[in-house]
């Protein structure tokens, strides 16, 4: 058994440990906002937070969660940065195909947690992990610094 | 022009593939989202598209899928204009599959092509306008008046008289009324949401939240999870295989061989990988185990050098005799669609019926295709089509479709079939090679006297396995973007020779044949002028004196560009304009070269003439996606082979435009009166050779093979 703090609740799971926390996530508990793209951490798309750091969960095993508390997409609003950051994106439409933007979210939550004002050089080098195949990169761009203006607690 | 109607072989391919489903209605709301509808609950349906609610919610009914391109709030929009509807009450719902959505570009009901506005912009009013004309009457009839005395507003019919009844509060009344065969359509003049910017998309609120439903977010109880070992060369075989390890793989169920591969069944997607992983298999590679790209790349040269069938013939461009000629040969690769979501589909095979849930663009098809599979009637099939995590063309092929149904045919579960990224980037379904040979000449003057085109390629209507190519052996979708040359030469000839490297299956990729074709045709135009002595814009402009429209974008995206200022040290510019899909589009790049001679492109600034518009935010955004999608591959995007593989796997080789090179973009609308065009395609095609364009201009050097960075 694993022991597991996913958005603030407890989980007991009968995994192996080493199977990546994404399918525990979508396979196991059918939170299924993080989403897969690569499987080797080249994409983003299924980027969590482990206590606030983001991490790519198609390539880290769960074992490495034990003990710290997962963030997802689902859970993200919980945070003053999260809550602005999908504010942002909902005002600026970001989204097309939408397969991303969980991912895209969690990366822009991280980089906005612990830099309130990021540049643009600040955004390439946080967002760059993630791929967005609908090129909405400048949006996304937009919506960070929409957030990072109205973000609480700074 | 000797280009024909670009949708007439899709068409005649949905036709022709004899693959109509018929009858079954049934909708599928997407759950979880704030715009989307709820269960129908006592809703009153109006229509086969339009369902009003007691408490005044709009639910229009989409037969068209989502992958991105904004369909969901388009078709919504069109609807909810000439029903003036209250836009904060419309939501959307997508449809399963009836022959009441069939695409009446394609016959069919499937999304792709650039069609559904195209398509739906008058059919979508016109339910809109139906239901309103019944809610007039109906409330004329409440309030015995005559309906001529009534208007509407923001879902409120009103009597001149002041009296006024919300929708909702008319709709199970309206509902009896024999719907209107002739309705009056509003005046462009008259449109308050059509054309206007700030209309925001339904599924933003779903898609932000984690909430909205892909394909691979599908969980039914006692499914299984399958992952296929595929043939690593096209049209191996499995000799022998050893599952045993596979089988230990706690959580795997099944191992079976289909047609596709060898296919392992577990609990989830992890316990299938391992399982596959640990999978012995010896494979027979079959007759393509020596197919290289070097050797493709020769095939197709050759091809290209032999010519082929005359697609296209004016004046004598053999016996023209230009004061200078110049020739060139051009190259492009096989592309991968690479959507984000790696293709997959879950099928449910019970009671003599078939269910999926997929992100689907070719519903219809799909119907009749897993009828066949599935040994049931079209009618018994029925398609729950989920969001597509991009579609890009991909998604009109069955493979996944295909797949999942045999597997839960054979395994009488539910099953979730998952590629892998590396399944889906070997999967084949590529854009086609080409190799272009083509040859300018000029006379004394410099003005262009003769223009001629040998494509080779592989052919997409042959192997989509439901088209043929035409009597005069021409593939449209080979030669579509330089067939149609716009430019006013007198002597210009096309040919084309289809050229079949060994099991390679080819497809449509965003935009088609234009997305090689117009990299060719815009490049070589650029040298032409080049060699001309002359601007590469007027002499593009020069040459287009008769199309006004591709005139028109052209001299807008120049203008808006400042063609012709000077730009930061070391960055040019480039530009390219193309006609594709109903559209036209130019496109100015800035770019710069390091010594080394990596690009960058630092801003994009696009016009596009699309006719009317149906929300010009989703234009802008869509015309800039396309550019992302055709930059992507201009600098990176290439499948090549070796020893019969696939060398390339996922993204660490198969590269993608990331955020920090991304540039800036610049969209705008030329203003038109006209039917509108597609726009999910257009922006592609002009992207590469305007880039291509500024690196000449950058370093003097010609890009005629892509990827630039090869």
């Amino acid at each position: 058994m694993v022991s597991l703090s996913i958005n603030g609740k407890k989980r007991e799971l009968d995994v192996a440990p080493d199977t990546p926390i994404l399918w525990v996530l979508r396979d196991s508990l059918h939170l299924t906002g993080t989403k897969f793209g690569c499987g080797i951490a080249q994409c983003g798309a299924c980027t969590v937070h482990l206590d606030g750091q983001p991490v790519r969960s198609c390539a880290t095993p769960v074992s490495e969660a034990v003990g710290k508390k997962i963030t997802t997409i689902e859970g993200v609003a919980a945070t003053a940065a999260g809550k602005a950051i999908q504010a942002a994106w909902i005002k600026n439409d970001v989204p097309q195909c939408g397969y991303c933007q969980s991912g895209q979210i969690m990366s822009a939550t991280a980089l906005l947690a612990k830099n309130r004002k990021p540049s643009d050089a600040d955004i390439d080098e946080a967002m760059s992990g993630n791929v967005c195949r609908c090129g909405t990169y400048n949006q996304i761009r937009a919506a960070i610094k929409d957030a990072s203006a109205t973000v609480k607690g700074a | 022009m000797g280009a024909r109607d670009p949708n007439q072989s899709r068409r005649d391919f949905l036709k022709s593939s004899a693959l109509a489903g018929g009858g079954l209605i049934v909708s599928f709301a997407l759950p979880g989202t704030t715009r989307l509808a709820q269960a129908a609950g006592n809703d009153v349906k109006m229509s086969a598209y339009l369902r009003i609610a007691p408490n005044n919610d709009i639910t229009v009914v989409c037969g068209l899928s989502e992958m991105g391109q904004g369909v969901h709030t388009a078709i919504p929009m069109l609807v909810a204009e000439e029903l003036d509807a209250d836009w904060m009450r419309v939501r959307v719902e997508q449809a399963g599959v009836d022959k009441a959505f069939a695409n009446p570009i394609f016959g069919m009901q499937a999304t792709g092509g650039s069609t559904s506005v195209r398509g739906h912009w008058e059919p979508m009013r016109k339910a809109g306008a139906q239901a309103r004309a019944m809610l007039i009457a109906a409330a004329a009839e409440i309030w015995k008046v005559d309906p001529s005395e009534c208007s509407t507003e923001k879902g409120m019919v009103l009597h001149k008289s002041g009296k006024k009844a919300s929708y909702g509060q008319l709709a199970a009344k309206a509902a009896k009324q024999v719907p209107p065969k002739d309705v009056k359509l509003k005046d462009p003049s008259q449109f308050t949401l059509l054309g206007k910017s700030g209309t925001k998309r339904l599924d933003t609120a779903a898609k932000s939240t984690g909430k909205a439903k892909y394909g691979l977010d599908i969980y039914l109880p006692g499914m299984l999870t399958a992952v296929i070992a595929h043939a690593p060369v096209l049209g191996g075989k499995a000799v022998s295989v050893d599952d045993s390890k596979a089988k230990a793989v706690p959580g795997v169920r099944q191992v079976v061989t289909i047609p596709a591969g060898v296919a392992v069944l577990a609990d989830g997607y992890w316990a299938a990988k391992m399982g596959r992983d640990a999978l012995e298999i010896k494979w027979d590679d079959g007759p393509n185990a020596a197919l290289s790209s070097e050797g493709i790349s020769k095939m197709l040269s050759d091809g290209a050098k032999a010519g082929g069938a005359v697609g296209r013939n004016e004046g004598d461009a053999k016996a023209a005799a230009p004061a200078k000629t110049l020739e060139a040969e051009y190259e492009a690769p096989f592309l991968s669609h690479s959507c984000m979501e790696p293709l997959n589909c879950t099928a449910w095979v019970r009671n003599g019926e078939v269910e999926i849930w997929a992100g689907t663009q070719s519903q219809g098809p799909a119907q009749g295709i897993l009828a066949q599979v599935g040994g049931v009637a079209p009618g018994k099939v029925k398609v729950n089509t989920m969001y597509l995590g991009g579609g890009f063309g991909r998604r009109f092929a069955p493979d996944p479709v295909i797949g999942a149904t045999i597997l839960s045919k054979m395994t009488g579960k539910p099953v979730k079939l998952v590629y892998s990224r590396e399944d889906d980037t070997r999967g084949y379904f590529y854009r086609p090679a080409s190799v272009t040979r083509m040859k300018g000449g000029l006379d004394a003057g410099g003005k262009a006297v003769l223009f001629t085109a040998n494509v080779a390629s592989p052919s997409i209507m042959e192997g989509s396995h439901f088209m043929k190519l035409p009597p005069d052996g021409v593939d449209e979708f080979g030669v579509e973007g330089i067939r149609d040359c716009p430019y006013d030469i007198p002597n210009l000839r096309i040919e084309y020779s289809r050229q079949e490297p060994g099991g390679v299956q080819v497809w449509f990729w965003r935009s088609v044949g234009h997305s090689q074709n117009s990299f060719f045709l815009e490049s070589f135009i650029d040298e032409m002028a080049h060699e001309a002595g002359k601007d590469p814009f007027e002499f593009r402009r020069a040459l287009l004196s008769k199309q006004p429209r591709y005139k028109g974008a052209l001299e807008l995206a120049a203008e808006k560009a400042e063609w012709g200022k000077p730009l930061p040290a070391g960055v040019h510019r480039g530009i390219a304009v193309v006609f594709s899909f109903g559209s036209w589009c130019a496109e100015v790049a800035e770019v710069s070269v390091a010594a080394d001679g990596t690009p960058t492109v630092h801003r994009v600034v696009a016009a596009v003439d699309c006719g009317m518009t149906v929300n010009p935010d989703i234009v802008k955004r869509q015309i800039e996606s396309a550019i992302v999608y055709g930059l992507t591959a201009a600098l990176y995007g290439k499948i090549t082979f070796k020893d019969g593989q696939v060398q390339q796997s996922n993204f660490h080789d198969y590269r993608m435009l990331r955020m920090n090179q991304m540039p800036k973009v610049e969209v705008h609308i030329v203003p038109s009166k006209e039917a509108p065009g597609g726009i999910g395609e257009p922006g592609t095609p002009p992207i590469a050779p305007a880039v291509a364009n500024a690196i000449f201009a950058a370093t003097g050097k010609r890009i005629r093979k892509l990827p630039i960075l090869a």
